[in-house]
């Protein structure tokens, strides 16, 4: 392989990446909305807050797969309780009582992370076997990214045997579209919804933790990821899992190609390709609903 | 008794959808609820299954108080909603569709006077094993129809409320839902009707309940009702 082309690769790799990371931020997120109605703020604040609880389980475990095990599960928990006693009750004052109440959980985890963490970035340490470059075909590229982007990969695989291939999965697809018709066909749907908040808020919180060792831990972690997913969810349409996939990659490439390319016009790129997505298709990509 | 509804009051905001509802249905009947649009009869039902919840009136069930309860947990006690816009999933097949209403868990083991699995749905509605790769969307109104009778089938209840089967629907399809509804009636399963269609409600109830605004106007046999000009004239004619 040439350097040019190695080049190509290199950064498509890192595209694919940063995609995947944040398909497991902008799933959770697009789940929830289309099955609870409700874009929560909170999503990102998880995002981010999983960071900081892998940085101290490293701290004491000296382990980074306990980390990245504990930490997500921690978030997911918090997320669960999040739903079950904040969002529920929140419930019979519509949508927007349910949105504010996001934006307040986000507030308070974001004062909690300084006040605990204080706002220098913080560093999290991969094992030596994930540090370095692996050579692939005369390409030298970082393992750890490779490790990213076959986690993410094996996460979005068993999502989806989930969601195609088990009862639970069935549920979920059709309260995405309907969830009180779900609720009069006797399924407890508001046990599912706060299974899928806590898987949700799981996956951004892997995604939290696998992504700390690059951009290291620090507040504006949040609105880093937090505005590329929200626009992700939005332009792959609301409650599409492709769509949010889809789109998830493309940014991912549209980042990382956009840097090498055009670097002055790389920050705005996304904003364009959603511009151009919402006159053509206003529902996103694969939306369906208009409300 | 099956069914029983007493005094239900339920509001939309301030406005007084529901007052004082009263109904009743009997095991193996079939009850028609009549009246104009607008006048509360979707709301009653609503009530019943628990998407929306009334203030104050009870919902007895079997004996059971089930006012205001989760419409998961109505439904598990053996009454299965059909919603006037028929609410397929449009994103699942037609197989997946009918999959959702089974009941899972102990709900799914209790038993039910009319026991119903996919094999006996197909025998029922064959177009739904025709098209049952397709997605939801793809199925014609009267095919919906079909399929949303049926995917509440798939839980095997004993009351079945039927919101509005024949609206929008081709005069042949009609009559086969007139025709699968008293099919179903007659393996056992009790219905309590919603239907603007007059002659399609005649020719199935049993007895009959007109709605005037939000409250009830007249009950009676489908003979009582026939032999009162006066009464048809001020619920149901416009």
């Amino acid at each position: 392989m040439d350097a040019t082309m190695a080049m190509y690769v290199a950064q498509g790799l890192h595209g694919l990446a940063y995609g995947m990371l944040l398909f497991l931020v902008a799933s959770g997120l697009t789940l929830i909305f289309g099955m609870m109605g409700i874009l929560t703020l909170a999503h990102a604040a998880f995002f981010m807050l999983a960071a900081y609880f892998g940085f101290q389980v490293l701290q004491i475990t000296q382990n980074f797969w306990m980390a990245l095990i504990v930490a997500p599960v921690a978030v997911g928990i918090l997320g669960v309780l999040c739903e079950r006693f904040l969002i529920r009750k929140a419930h019979v004052m519509g949508h927007i009582g349910e949105l504010i109440l996001t934006v307040g959980v986000a507030l308070v985890i974001m004062d909690a992370v300084k006040a605990i963490w204080g706002t220098e970035s913080l560093y999290l340490k991969v094992p030596e076997y994930l540090q370095g470059l692996v050579s692939i075909g005369g390409l030298e590229y970082p393992i750890y990214r490779l490790f990213i982007i076959g986690m993410a990969l094996l996460l979005l695989i068993i999502l989806a045997l989930i969601l195609y291939k088990t009862r639970l999965g069935l549920i979920v697809r059709a309260a995405v579209s309907d969830a009180d018709m779900v609720n009069a066909l006797g399924v407890n749907v508001p046990l599912v919804f706060m299974l899928v908040f806590g898987v949700g808020t799981w996956m951004a919180g892997v995604a939290g933790v696998a992504i700390a060792p690059i951009l290291t831990v620090f507040p504006g972690l949040a609105d880093q990821m937090g505005m590329d997913a929200y626009i992700i969810v939005v332009v792959g349409g609301f409650g599409s899992l492709s769509g949010a996939f889809l789109v998830s990659i493309i940014f991912g490439l549209l980042s990382s190609y956009g840097v090498q390319f055009i670097s002055q016009l790389a920050p705005v790129l996304m904003f364009i390709f959603m511009a151009i997505v919402l006159i053509i298709k206003p529902a996103g990509i694969f939306g369906e609903r208009e409300d | 008794m099956l069914l029983e509804v007493k005094n239900l009051n339920t509001y939309y905001g301030d406005s007084h959808v529901l007052q004082d509802m009263s109904l009743s249905v009997n095991d193996g009947e079939i009850v028609a609820l009549l009246g104009r649009n607008g006048m509360g009869k979707s709301t009653t039902l609503k009530s019943i299954i628990g998407l929306v919840k009334p203030k104050s009136g009870k919902v007895i069930y079997q004996g059971k108080d089930l006012t205001g309860g989760h419409p998961f947990k109505v439904v598990r006690e053996g009454i299965g909603y059909v919603p006037e816009d028929r609410r397929i999933f449009p994103n699942l097949s037609v197989f997946d569709n009918l999959k959702m209403g089974i009941k899972s868990g102990k709900a799914g083991q209790k038993a039910s006077k009319s026991q119903w699995d996919l094999d006996r749905i197909y025998k029922h509605f064959p177009v739904l094993k025709e098209r049952s790769a397709q997605r939801g969307s793809t199925l014609s109104g009267g095919e919906q129809q079909m399929l949303a009778i049926g995917r509440t089938l798939m839980g095997s209840p004993d009351l079945l409320l039927v919101d509005e089967p024949t609206e929008g629907l081709s005069p042949h399809f009609v009559k086969e839902v007139r025709d699968v509804l008293e099919e179903i009636n007659k393996a056992g399963v009790s219905i309590l009707l919603v239907e603007h269609n007059l002659k399609v409600a005649m020719s199935l109830a049993n007895r009959v309940y007109l709605m005037g605004k939000a409250h009830l106007g007249f009950s009676g046999t489908v003979e009582e009702l026939n032999d009162n000009p006066e009464i048809r004239a001020k619920y149901l004619e416009v």
